[in-house]
């Protein structure tokens, strides 16, 4: 039998009621089979010699008090870890976006980032949405899911959509004195790139289940008679 | 004016309120004036207010408080299911219930489907319209 198989030890002690046991010191003194031990060694509990303490080097008294006590915050032993995602959104899950610029919008949730965010795509073809960071409490899970298999999405992190960070430019009279160039950052090639690819395994999943793709063109909007808490998403 | 569906054994009602609601249950017996001894085939043997339930047009045969395998014979041979599925009540219930358990996508695809539906109508109705004129 492999040892790491055991059978979980039953206690030796069980409880009566909560602190008091069912065996008494004398009981368990022979059920621990310390008479077993001391009959080993002679009739004496085996001891060992104590280590030998090397002598601490005399501590100087401390040439400084500080004049307040400080106190010393308390340990916080609590690790960061991206918030819990519900249990309605997994990859592929068709996501209703609820604020912002593409409110309204159904989007395709690919992977949460480490920052708790939620990676979402349109696809850009299908609604406009690019390749983008939502928040998970502005977003509806409906119960619709894609199949994203055929995605790659690993090279996608919250580096990667963070905001690129100019050189400072020494600032120079002239510069002052000239109309401020409002240039419109242009998006690089190489996110156009990364969008087409990830939409093109995409949209052809989608492409498989009829009218699916005009309902992710088409934005979601309560009608009247329409109950939030009734709802079925 | 005069009544139709009368509280006797074997009569079978719609539970409208409390922990069975929208359950098909029948009358075993009456209590008293006021509370049925009320039995299903899923549901334990139990006793329910009037006001708790709704009479509907069904009857089966039983004698009174049948045991369970009585009682589900004599709802397969009155054949309780089907006349119920096929009432307009029954049916009106039905559809309220797979209204309700709509997906939102499920909802889209119905939107699409009555806009179709209404395009071939106003076709058909431009065409009649044409003849007649």
């Amino acid at each position: 039998m492999a040892p790491q198989q055991r059978k979980p030890h039953v206690c030796r002690n069980p409880d009566l009621i909560r602190g008091v046991g069912k065996y008494s010191r004398s009981k368990m003194y022979h059920k621990r089979g310390l008479w077993a031990i001391k009959a080993k060694n002679g009739g004496a509990f085996p001891k060992h010699e104590k280590k030998a303490v090397a002598a601490a080097p005399t501590e100087k008294p401390p040439k400084f008090y500080p004049a307040d006590d400080v106190k010393k915050p308390l340990v916080n032993k609590r690790k960061a870890r991206p918030t819990k995602l519900r249990a309605s959104i997994t990859p592929g899950t068709v996501l209703i976006i609820l604020a912002g610029r593409f409110k309204g919008k159904r989007v395709v949730f690919l992977k949460q980032l480490t920052s708790g965010l939620l990676l979402v795509t349109g696809p850009f073809k299908i609604n406009g949405v690019p390749l983008r960071r939502v928040n998970q409490s502005y977003v509806i899970a409906t119960s619709t899911k894609v199949d994203i298999s055929g995605v790659n999405v690993e090279k996608f992190d919250d580096k990667y959509f963070g905001k690129k960070v100019e050189k400072k430019k020494k600032k120079g009279e002239g510069e002052f004195f000239e109309a401020e160039k409002e240039e419109k950052s242009l998006l690089p090639q190489e996110k156009k790139d990364d969008q087409k690819s990830v939409d093109a395994a995409l949209i052809q999943s989608i492409e498989a289940i009829p009218d699916l793709k005009s309902y992710l063109g088409a934005r979601f909007s309560l009608k009247a008679g329409m109950k939030p808490h009734e709802l079925v998403f | 004016m005069p009544f139709k569906r009368y509280v006797e054994v074997g009569r079978v009602a719609l539970v409208n309120y409390g922990k069975d609601y929208g359950k098909l249950v029948v009358i075993v017996d009456v209590i008293d004036q006021n509370r049925a001894l009320v039995d299903a085939p899923d549901m334990v043997r139990g006793q329910m207010n009037f006001k708790r339930l709704t009479l509907t047009d069904i009857k089966i045969e039983i004698k009174r408080v049948p045991n369970k395998k009585t009682l589900i014979a004599a709802l397969e041979a009155g054949d309780v299911k089907n006349k119920w599925e096929n009432s307009s009540w029954g049916r009106k219930l039905i559809v309220q219930k797979k209204r309700a358990s709509l997906n939102d996508f499920d909802r889209f695809k119905i939107m699409l489907a009555k806009i179709k539906k209404a395009g071939v109508v106003r076709q058909e109705l431009a065409k009649l319209k044409k003849e007649t004129a």
